[in-house]
């Protein structure tokens, strides 16, 4: 069906970047009338991809149809580039767009996220793909998809604080810490994904583009850069983000999202960075935690080494 | 009794509803003052709860017209207002009290938050204040403060439909609907439901249009009524006037079919 691309030997199967043209113009007109509305779910014709529903074919779909020759990509799957998503995805576009590829979040043109946003501030020209499992935060408190777009269509909201006042009424604070729902631009109320809480403020104000893929749901929707986004919360029970007790164990970063990591079966653990390309690049720079495996080579930190043990 | 409004606050013209080449109810007029609780009674099929929907703006009408006079004093058509006036409507002037609790409330999330639901929705965002709220308003129907974080579920048949009361009425609506409210209820619990229900109207100054079919109902419950037969209105009147002095023979033959104990 498809023709050989102009753009190498390899990609002879396929069309540049899997998708044909017609279905990444689809895609892409989903996306502009995303952006147009910020935060509200837009239908797209979603497309059988090479990987089960679940798995990210949302987010593949939106790379799929925003992605050139040019770009630089970088995949996450909960802060890490080296788990089975992320080296899956990343594998994927470079088998069938040949894109160059990174790890580091600066030199990244788009990077495509499960449910983390990096850690370094991203830059005005960047696009951060989010995959979605499920775009409807109202979705578990009224099932019936044709009554949610009755009530974002006319702004009825206050089922939404009911979710919230049944975690403080349960656990005397809001124990939602992920998909923590946002009010987007002022009018849309939107799920961010399963990102953790610690992520919201990030969204808000944001220099890079956000576009969220739904595959199974078959919904696009999208935060321009510099737009307004607030997490709900009471004028009692402000919205506030998890905070750690201790620094990362390999590269000692604070105020950062962390992992909790079990090393043998008596209670040994570590906190270790969510962001695996923001551990590295501190390490890099020399930064040590508790547990970094060369501190004895590098003679760092050896007093709160020994303090621990 | 309190002096009665001159000007209507609901009020229907020429209502009909068709369901294809069946009649659901046909050209009905009537009108609600402010504070006054109107019974619309007749067996099942006589189109009441037609007529309840169609006035609830649940159902569409065929024909007619429903104007309701807004806080502002203004009458408006129901069915001219925009969908978004006429929900945030329902939600804040308005209840609606089902005959089956669970079509009425959150079966899933607390009786705290089944209360506080429409103070959220009209923009409440202070936690302290809705549960205070919802504490208040459990205990005027009566349920114990101590169940306040548990869910519907758990509760009777007669407590669900009490917490769908207090549900309906936290934002003061001016005008309450009830579908056969103490259908399904044993008669002890349906006695003191009656009794909750008759004080609330009485103190809070409601209007109420109750659907039912129980003529004792009726006439504890409300000042004037409307008997329907086959989607018409066969006789309306004060409440005494019409149980005691049945003029249509419908609604003689309804009134001895009381079961005397």
């Amino acid at each position: 069906m498809s023709a050989a691309t102009a753009l190498g030997g390899d990609l002879a199967t396929y069309n540049f970047a899997y998708l044909d043209e017609q279905t990444k113009r689809m895609i892409r007109r989903a996306i502009l009338k995303a952006i147009a509305i910020p935060g509200y779910q837009v239908p797209f014709a979603s497309r059988e991809m090479p990987m089960p529903y679940g798995w990210g074919t949302g987010g593949v779909q939106v790379t799929a149809s925003i992605i050139g020759p040019q770009d630089v990509l970088k995949v996450i799957d909960q802060g890490a580039d080296d788990t089975t998503n992320a080296v899956s995805i990343r594998a994927f576009f470079q088998k069938v767009a040949n894109v160059s590829v990174t790890t580091k979040t600066r030199e990244a043109s788009i990077i495509q996220t499960r449910h983390r946003i990096p850690e370094e501030k991203l830059q005005a020209g960047q696009v951060l793909v989010y995959q979605v499992p499920i775009p409807e935060p109202l979705r578990f408190l009224e099932p019936r998809e044709t009554e949610t777009r009755k009530m974002h269509a006319l702004e009825e909201y206050g089922l939404m604080h009911v979710k919230l006042y049944e975690d403080i009424a349960r656990h005397g604070h809001i124990a939602t810490t992920y998909a923590y729902p946002v009010l987007v631009s002022g009018r849309y109320v939107m799920d961010p994904s399963p990102t953790p809480k610690f992520d919201n403020p990030k969204m808000d104000m944001s220099e890079a583009l956000q576009l969220f893929g739904a595959g199974r749901e078959k919904r696009i929707y999208a935060i321009p850069p510099h737009t307004k986004v607030v997490s709900l919360d009471f004028e009692d029970h402000p919205f506030e983000i998890q905070t750690f007790d201790e620094p990362c164990a390999l590269c000692g970063a604070e105020g950062v999202y962390l992992d909790e990591v079990i090393l043998d079966d008596r209670g040994g653990r570590m906190f270790v960075c969510s962001d695996t390309d923001h551990c590295e690049s501190r390490r890099a720079d020399g930064h040590r935690g508790r547990l970094s495996p060369d501190e004895a080579y590098a003679g760092h930190g050896k007093t709160e080494g020994e303090a621990v043990r | 009794m309190t002096m009665l409004d001159e000007t209507p606050l609901l009020s229907v013209t020429g209502l009909s509803r068709y369901y294809g080449e069946r009649v659901g109810c046909r050209d009905i007029s009537f009108e609600v003052y402010p504070g006054e609780v109107l019974a619309i009674v007749g067996e099942s099929g006589s189109g009441k709860t037609t007529l309840l929907n169609c006035i609830s703006t649940r159902l569409e009408p065929s024909a007619g017209c429903v104007s309701y006079r807004m806080r502002d004093g203004e009458s408006r058509d129901l069915y001219r207002m925009s969908e978004a006036e006429r929900r945030l409507l329902m939600r804040t002037d308005w209840g609606f009290v089902h005959q089956n609790p669970a079509d009425g409330l959150r079966m899933t999330v607390s009786a705290g938050a089944n209360v506080g639901e429409r103070l959220m929705a009209v923009g409440e965002r202070h936690y302290g204040r809705i549960r205070d709220t919802a504490t208040h308003w459990l205990s005027r129907v009566e349920i114990a403060a101590d169940r306040i974080d548990d869910q519907p579920r758990a509760f009777s048949g007669g407590m669900r439909q009490r917490l769908q009361i207090a549900r309906n009425l936290v934002t003061g609506p001016r005008l309450v609907f009830m579908d056969e409210p103490t259908g399904g209820l044993d008669v002890s619990v349906q006695a003191r439901l009656l009794d909750l229900l008759r004080g609330l109207v009485n103190d809070l100054g409601l209007a109420a249009i109750v659907v039912t079919h129980d003529l004792a109902v009726a006439r504890l419950l409300s000042h004037r009524m409307i008997v329907m037969k086959d989607g018409r209105v066969v006789e309306e009147g004060l409440t005494d006037r019409v149980l005691d002095d049945p003029q249509a023979p419908y609604t003689q033959l309804l009134v001895s079919s009381i079961l005397q104990v």
